[in-house]
């Protein structure tokens, strides 16, 4: 049974549509991410999973009840937000305390939960500092040892990493994870960071103005892209696009390979003009055209830094390959068909 | 080389004002030259005048010690001036500053007409003071009080004995206390509105999915959050009110008896009215020490309380 749910979600402020009919459940234990850019209702529908926006219409299911009436401290959901919304006038312990009390909880059991949640998150030896005496990392902690100390049946994560460096923001990411796996409760995450839902996200849901565009795992979103918006979305770069019979092809920059590398499958053969090279320490990035193309936006390949690039060169036509079997086909609408 | 060389000399002159150390003073002078002639310099005389002889029929500067001071203490006007300024100073923060929380709770949330409203409130202190002093006259007449009217027509008050707002002595303090709360009112709004839009909304949302009803969110989250907001409004609501004669001036004229005195418009009366400049002054250096005991204390509470 889903632990929180969203039936046919719509949220209309006044001329603009932010949420339009989303259906989204994230099952007990389960991480869901959702994904898309500044302004796709991501965190409009979270806020509405959590009650501090009403939906214009649709249900929201939490632990198998409609929680539609019912405000947020009655829904047992926890919510890191972005900037954690951590009280700056009390020290972590009382931060951390602080849903607690307003539960009524007993003084000892909130001893014991606040210690709890602290050992869990490894922040005891900071309970008696202010939030300003704190890293961006331990913040976040701090944020969430709050969330977890009330147990709820719902994590609801805002955007929790954004406001970390490179590369604390990678380190925080795996500690994210690492909790959910350890206290197992369903956790639905917003992001615009794909690095951050392909590798956090049992599922992940792709959104884009106010519709999820597409939802499964991260390996399903990223073989088999539901339309061109999501191919392209994900995948840095992203998905290549070539016209093709009113449809298009896609193909991913890391499949598109100087043909000599490519042996022994079938094959789809481009005729490609590289036009500049970026060199990433892993790998190269080469930019350029297929013959024949119209689109504005560059064809792209991918390739390991360890393969040399014999005679390939800028300006020049070179013969490149996909395996037949790495194509995806969208019909005339941009979506997904399986079309040869 | 030779560029540069060619360069520098002009350069000199022409970067002056660049620098950090000659522009910086010449910014600060005029405020520095200011609070000179006109707090620092007048500060001193008063000090000096307070241990002189000096009235305006006898203008010479016989030095007496700290008669003065004994004079001015001594005297029951005096005492009575004291108590008042506290009761008035204190009873227009209190006041002043708790309907500004109200007005500013209304005034944030999202209506009709919000923007009118809004404007409406800061009212009292655009009205200059003479004149709504005035209106308040009006309204604490003894006959033609709206306020009595309407006690009356509640039912509230004995239609043959009508409250006598600026005729009796308790009434009076009251009254000069309320029409000041009045005037301090729409500090506390623009005060408490500052605050409240400060609070990040984030806090706000943690406070609501953490369970923390009306009261807790107000008492525990937000208050002490915009708390160094609200004691910087305190310190310049007190600091205003304490030096302020206006209200009392134009209302009462310190009367009935002296009984709604306050330092600043007893200091005014001894000195400048009846030209006893000494004792006059000895009144309004009574000012400083409390005042400056208020502010550290505030600030200190400030640094405390920093977040």
């Amino acid at each position: 049974m889903a632990s929180v749910a969203a039936r046919d979600i719509k949220k209309q402020f006044d001329e603009v549509t932010a949420v339009n009919g989303v259906s989204l459940e994230a099952r007990d234990g389960e991480f869901v991410v959702l994904l898309g850019p500044s302004g796709c209702g991501k965190t409009t529908l979270l806020r509405i999973i959590a009650g501090l926006e009403k939906q214009t219409s649709g249900d929201i299911l939490i632990g198998g009840h409609v929680v539609n009436d019912l405000p947020p401290r009655a829904r047992g959901i926890a919510m890191v937000f972005q900037s954690y919304g951590l009280y700056p006038h009390l020290t972590v312990w009382n931060n951390i305390a602080f849903p607690l009390k307003t539960q009524g909880t007993e003084r000892d059991e909130i001893k014991r939960k606040v210690e709890w949640s602290a050992r869990l998150l490894g922040i005891e030896r900071l309970l008696q500092r202010k939030p300003r005496q704190l890293s961006g990392g331990e913040r976040q902690r701090v944020a969430l040892a709050r969330a977890l100390v009330r147990e709820p049946t719902v994590f609801l994560l805002d955007e929790p990493l954004s406001n970390l460096d490179a590369k604390l923001r990678a380190s925080a990411r795996s500690e994210i994870k690492q909790f959910q796996l350890t206290v197992k409760t369903a956790t639905i995450y917003v992001t615009h960071d794909q690095v951050e839902a392909m590798g956090m996200g049992d599922r992940i849901a792709v959104m884009d103005h106010g519709i999820v565009k597409q939802i499964g795992s991260p390996t399903e979103i990223y073989e088999h892209p539901a339309d061109e918006y999501v191919a392209t979305f994900l995948g840095t770069p992203p998905m290549n696009l070539v016209e093709r019979d009113g449809g298009s092809l896609g193909f991913r920059p890391e499949h598109f390979l100087p043909k000599e590398l490519l042996n022994g499958s079938a094959l789809q053969e481009f005729n490609f003009r590289v036009d500049r090279m970026e060199y990433l320490g892993s790998e190269r990035i080469l930019y350029g055209d297929i013959e024949g193309r119209k689109a504005k936006r560059e064809v792209t390949a991918k390739l390991p830094a360890h393969v040399a690039l014999d005679g390939i060169s800028a300006g020049a036509w070179h013969p490149f390959a996909v395996r037949q079997r790495e194509l995806r086909y969208f019909d005339g609408e941009g979506r997904q068909t399986i079309k040869r | 080389m030779t560029a540069i060389a060619e360069f520098a000399p002009r350069a000199r002159h022409r970067f002056l004002f660049d620098r950090a150390e000659v522009l910086g003073p010449l910014f600060i002078a005029p405020a520095i030259l200011y609070v000179f002639a006109l707090v620092a310099l007048p500060f001193f005389l008063a000090i000096y005048y307070s241990i002189s002889a000096f009235t305006i029929f006898d203008p010479s500067y016989r030095f007496v010690g700290a008669k003065n001071f004994l004079d001015v203490m001594q005297s029951d006007v005096f005492r009575r001036t004291l108590a008042n300024t506290f009761i008035f100073t204190i009873g227009a923060q209190i006041i002043g500053l708790l309907l500004g929380k109200f007005a500013a709770m209304l005034l944030m949330k999202e209506f009709p007409g919000r923007g009118l409203a809004r404007a409406l409130v800061v009212l009292p202190w655009a009205v200059p003071v003479s004149l709504a002093t005035l209106a308040w006259q009006w309204m604490f007449d003894s006959l033609y009080s709206v306020i009595n009217w309407t006690l009356i027509a509640v039912g509230l008050v004995d239609a043959a004995h009508p409250p006598q707002w600026l005729g009796q002595q308790d009434l009076a303090m009251i009254a000069v206390t309320v029409v000041h709360a009045w005037r301090l009112f729409p500090f506390g709004v623009v005060i408490f509105i500052a605050g409240f839009t400060s609070v990040p909304k984030d806090i706000l949302d943690a406070a609501t999915v953490d369970g923390a009803g009306f009261w807790r969110r107000n008492y525990q989250i937000i208050l002490p959050i915009i708390m160094p907001i609200v004691v910087i409004g305190l310190i310049f609501g007190t600091v205003f009110t304490f030096t302020d004669l206006s209200v009392v001036y134009l209302l009462t004229r310190g009367g009935p008896i002296n009984a709604t005195q306050v330092l600043g418009s007893l200091g005014f009366q001894v000195g400048i009215l009846s030209g006893d400049v000494a004792h006059g002054a000895v009144i309004c250096l009574f000012l400083f020490p409390f005042l400056l005991l208020v502010v550290i204390f505030m600030l200190r509470a400030l640094r405390r309380r920093e977040i």
